[in-house]
């Protein structure tokens, strides 16, 4: 039986009790971040399969979400930053031993890539307000003539941005929940089944709505699996990572992960996306927009949960 | 040279001196601290044992924190003492969730900042101010790679351990036991 507290002397607000330096937009970024890289990653897919034609709203409508959603994301990081003016010190150099430095240049690349495609598709999807300028058209033509490139850089570099939202975490080894190689894997699948879920709240395409509700029960099973991986391997673990673990099943996050994110965010979407491909008429709305909710809540527990999980004490 | 603290568990009362010195030594804002007290007691109620630990900073070889900087502020420096540059910091928290000591605070000024083994002080041939006001003298500071320094034997004559060794991250704050 061992007993330890603190006498004296330590008093840092944010690290003690219990570390919490990463508040509420390093969660939503994440989220974000991830739903930006499944939306990107379809719609470049689509181009290098020369399928535009089939799928409108992946590569016209719901691509026009992720620009919105880096730009908050990055917001959100900045404001989250404590030496907010320093921040040009990240692209002073790469450090390819920190998963930040280089999340950060692949957000340098595709922040500006994701605004490009949406102009690529400017007058087709905004016909009320055409271009006025020249200069304007003509960028708008030559980025549709080279869509190809675009799809030929976005593909690979959604991937390493949705799986550097979970590496960015797994690399910390000093906080045990998070210190799991499955994460990043996971953060991957949990971001193109949030990009998938969107297109198929915004598509009115039957093919499309089809399609991609298809590929979201995959993606669903696939993370049903890593979450199952992810505990196991946990209780699997050491000490600590047992400790961390306790958080998620039968600890104070527990009806926050197995309610919102397993049972509402996966296992009832992944049923009536079954049932919407065997034939019966549902509102898909419904497990697109639990999906969304399972997804950004799945971003707040591991944050908040892996804050709490530590070495000592 | 590779700087390395040693700290008797069995001598220190706990008094927060070194606690204190090294807020005034280094300005550390009011609140905030770069070492700490820490008192365990481990056993069963009647057959129970104390020990009391000045902890700080482990400025470890393997150093999670340097790792995981974006941007290169967190460094090691000749002599193996971790130290952060504020110009460089961008206050993004990666070093704190990364280190197993929770040895790192955002500073109010936004930047990161933790122990710096006083390293002002040893340019000057000083010991940190943590040693060098410690009233039981159960601190000791010096050269891992000298094996006549005072530390050096030390740690070949006594028991002695380092914190969350199961971390891997190499620590130069030993702790006699």
């Amino acid at each position: 039986m061992q007993e330890e507290l603190f006498t004296s002397g330590r008093n840092i607000p944010n690290i003690d009790p219990s570390l919490n330096i990463w508040h509420w937009p390093i969660s939503v970024y994440l989220f974000l971040g991830g739903l930006a890289a499944g939306l990107l990653f379809f719609a470049g897919l689509v181009t290098l399969l020369n399928k535009e034609k089939d799928y409108p709203t992946t590569v016209k409508y719901a691509s026009l979400v992720s620009p919105i959603a880096l730009t908050l994301g990055l917001l959100a990081l900045f404001y989250d930053l404590t030496h907010k003016f320093y921040f040009w010190r990240l692209y002073t150099t790469i450090r390819l031993e920190s998963p930040m430095s280089w999340g950060a240049w692949v957000l340098l690349i595709i922040t500006p890539l994701s605004f490009l495609w949406v102009f690529s598709y400017y007058s087709e999807v905004f016909t009320k307000w055409p271009l006025k300028y020249d200069f304007l058209k003509n960028l708008e033509r030559f980025l549709s003539k080279n869509r190809k490139y675009i799809a030929m850089a976005l593909v690979p570099l959604s991937i390493v941005l949705g799986i550097y939202t979970g590496i960015l975490l797994s690399a910390f080894n000093a906080r045990p929940l998070w210190n799991n190689a499955i994460l990043g894997p996971l953060f991957l699948t949990s971001g193109l089944s949030t990009g998938a879920a969107t297109i198929i709240l915004l598509t009115k395409n039957a093919k499309e709505k089809h399609l991609f509700s298809k590929i979201d029960l995959v993606l669903i099973i696939i993370e049903l699996g890593l979450i199952v991986h992810m505990i196991m391997g946990m209780y699997a673990g050491s000490q600590v990572q047992l400790e961390a673990m306790e958080l998620l099943v039968g600890g104070e996050f527990t009806l926050m992960f197995f309610g919102f994110v397993v049972l509402l965010g996966l296992l009832i979407p992944a049923i009536l996306e079954l049932t919407e491909i065997i034939g019966y008429k549902i509102p898909v709305a419904i497990p697109a927009i639990l999906i969304l909710i399972g997804g950004l809540v799945f971003r707040f527990v591991m944050v908040e949960a892996g804050q709490i999980t530590r070495y000592l004490y | 040279m590779r700087y390395a603290m040693v700290i008797d568990t069995l001598k220190c009362v706990g008094c927060s001196d070194c606690v204190v010195a090294c807020q005034t030594e280094n300005d550390v804002p009011i609140g905030y601290c770069r070492d700490w007290i820490t008192e365990t007691v481990n056993g069963a109620y009647p057959n129970i044992e104390l020990e009391l630990k000045s902890e700080r900073c482990n400025h470890c070889e393997n150093a999670p924190c340097v790792r995981c900087c974006p941007t290169g502020a967190s460094h090691i420096i000749d002599g193996g003492i971790v130290l952060v540059t504020a110009d460089e910091c961008i206050g993004c928290g990666a070093c704190i969730e990364s280190c197993p000591y929770d040895a790192r605070f955002q500073h109010p000024d936004g930047y990161v900042d933790k122990c710096t083994f006083c390293h002002h002080r040893l340019e000057k041939g000083q010991l940190p101010a943590c040693v060098s006001v410690c009233p039981t003298k159960c601190m000791y500071f010096g050269d891992l790679d000298n094996p006549n320094s005072e530390v050096s034997q030390l740690l070949k004559n006594r028991k002695h351990k380092t914190l969350a060794p199961e971390a891997g991250t190499n620590p130069h704050v030993f702790y006699l036991i």
